[in-house]
């Protein structure tokens, strides 16, 4: 909707004056965080390798030999973490988008799938999610009911997505929050149903906003795909525990740190990029 | 201007608090002579009372009632047992809650030795002093009664059972190098955990030492059975040896102290009195 004012403006020359001066603002700011952070890194490396127990330290956490024989584990635990994660992730999109849905209805006939949809995310949300994995990691199979899955990731990708469907759920609710009620009020005036208004109107503009947040929330999902390992699967923590158990080395640790980091760390820059593109749309 | 001076001073903040709490004592100048083993000698984490680490909940038979301070069970026993040898009476040993991850952690400890049936291994010894071994371990397998498993004769038999240990164990590794299943094993935090996804059937067996195996089998799952133990695991016998410091001026009183205990015949009647159940397991070959 809004995309139509920026395409095919010609900049006038006071705001390309404008541009240049904020380019260069920008070029010498960049240029003394460069500069400031080197020094704060220098400064602190020099601190960390001097203390006494420095040697010690570095046997123990920095150890290369340690980190190479413990990789490739680590690294085929790790690939149980992405089958982890994406899966949960579809999952928890669609469980999050029913629950802000249902939620919303208020019609009164309804009100008990609105109260369910409350009391799942006041749950859900409100319990650890390592308590969720143990609870129905433990507790599900211990039914012994047919049709039950007894596979440990499947029961890990139920908990997990029964937990962050709750928060994503929120997330979804709060940005159907957001859309202004004019524009719910034009789509009603223009004879749209609650459904229709719902599926044209506000989701298209909620989505958009909660991409952030959503991410936010995907980033900390990969990471928690960790917690399943109480349950008894070999993903990239647990591989990395049984290193540092039979060596008493803590590199392997680091060696699953970095994976997760490999994967986090980019989402968090697009994250930050969405936002941003977000910010300029609207013309900050 | 203002920031990056700030970020300086910070950063000189930093390097100012960096070097602290090191005793220079601890580290270097083990005592060499063999005379000091002194109480009044020691090097002890608390002046005066020796403190002895372990994991909660402390499992049977290593000690009973999840109470290492009572005397009782094995581990508890011979923690004792090492105290007295050293010339602490029973006042003078205190108890201190280590996770099995801190007690090999770097730093300051909170204990003079911790015990909590860890196997000496080559790699671990270079992260910390071991005593010399207390009590030697064999692995033995553990399955429900009426269970697919329950009558395996050999190790072959096992290979496609599904498989429980617990994390940081050596059962983990004989479960690797000598049972060798076509699955993964599932691992688990605690001991518990283990023996309930034996319960719900999510494993078919269970690997833990022998004597765990008595206990899991007499008090924790009535109608699993020992399906037998590993003769070996290949390679020198698996010995349980008290953790120490790397470095730590105690080790050589210690393993004194053990080497006494087990010259007096004092370390078999402790292991008779509470694993005394734990003999004649069939072997798996």
């Amino acid at each position: 909707m809004s995309e139509r004012v920026t395409s095919g403006r010609v900049p006038s020359e006071r705001q390309r004056e404008r541009e240049r001066a904020r380019r260069a603002h920008g070029r010498r700011s960049a240029s003394i965080a460069t500069v400031s952070t080197i020094v704060f890194l220098v400064l602190v490396l020099w601190a960390v390798a001097s203390s006494p127990g420095w040697p010690r330290v570095r046997e123990l956490f920095f150890s290369w030999d340690h980190f190479v024989a413990a990789l490739p584990d680590v690294a085929s635990g790790f690939l149980l973490n992405i089958q982890i994660f994406v899966v949960a992730e579809a999952l928890v999109l669609v469980i999050g988008l029913l629950t802000a849905l249902a939620r919303g209805i208020r019609t009164p006939a309804f009100f008990p799938i609105r109260a369910l949809a409350t009391l799942y995310t006041d749950l859900f949300r409100g319990v650890p999610t390592i308590l969720v994995i143990y609870l129905i990691g433990f507790g599900l199979p211990a039914l012994r009911l047919q049709g039950i899955p007894t596979n440990l990731v499947t029961l890990g990708i139920i908990a997990l997505t029964l937990s962050y469907g709750a928060y994503v759920a929120e997330v979804f609710r709060a940005g159907i929050d957001s859309i202004h009620p004019s524009q719910v009020a034009a789509a009603r005036s223009l004879g749209l149903s609650h459904a229709k208004t719902m599926r044209y109107v506000v989701l298209p503009q909620a989505t958009r906003r909660v991409v952030p947040p959503l991410l936010n929330d995907f980033v900390s999902l990969q990471k928690d795909s960790a917690l399943v390992a109480t349950i008894g699967p070999l993903e990239a923590l647990r591989q990395a525990q049984i290193h540092v158990a039979s060596t008493f080395n803590y590199t392997p640790y680091l060696a699953a740190a970095l994976l997760f980091l490999l994967l986090t760390v980019p989402l968090a820059r697009f994250t930050d990029h969405l936002a941003a593109r977000a910010r300029r749309r609207r013309g900050a | 201007m203002a920031r990056p001076l700030m970020l300086l001073a910070l950063a000189v903040a930093l390097v100012g608090c960096a070097p602290v709490d090191e005793p220079a004592s601890t580290a270097s100048a083990a005592p060499s002579s063999a005379t000091a083993c002194t109480k009044e000698q020691l090097t002890l984490v608390n002046a005066g009372k020796l403190t002895i680490g372990t994991d909660k909940p402390a499992y049977e038979p290593w000690f009973k009632d999840d109470d290492p301070s009572n005397g009782q069970g094995f581990e508890s026993a011979v923690a004792f047992a090492v105290a007295g040898e050293l010339g602490f009476d029973r006042s003078e040993v205190q108890w201190a809650t280590v996770k099995f991850d801190s007690a090999f952690a770097p730093g300051k400890k909170t204990f003079d030795f911790d015990v909590n049936q860890v196997s000496i291994t080559e790699k671990r010894a270079q992260a910390v002093d071991f005593s010399k071994g207390y009590y030697t371990v064999k692995q033995a397998v553990v399955a429900i009664k009426d269970g697919k498993y329950a009558a395996a004769r050999s190790l072959a038999e096992l290979k496609d059972a599904k498989i429980g240990v617990q994390v940081g164990t050596t059962s983990f590794e004989a479960v690797k190098s000598v049972i060798k299943p076509s699955a993964d094993p599932n691992v688990y935090n605690e001991q518990i955990d283990a023996v309930n996804a034996l319960k719900n059937k999510q494993v078919d067996a269970l690997v833990v030492d022998l004597p765990t195996a008595f206990y899991v089998t007499a008090a924790q799952i009535e109608d699993a059975k020992i399906v037998g133990q590993f003769s070996s695991t290949g390679g020198a016998p698996e010995e349980f040896g008290l953790v120490m410091e790397k470095g730590s001026p105690l080790k050589p009183c210690v393993d004194k102290a053990v080497d006494a205990l087990r010259s007096k015949g004092e370390l078999a009647k402790i292991e008779e009195q509470w694993l005394g159940s734990a003999v004649g397991a069939p072997e798996l070959s």
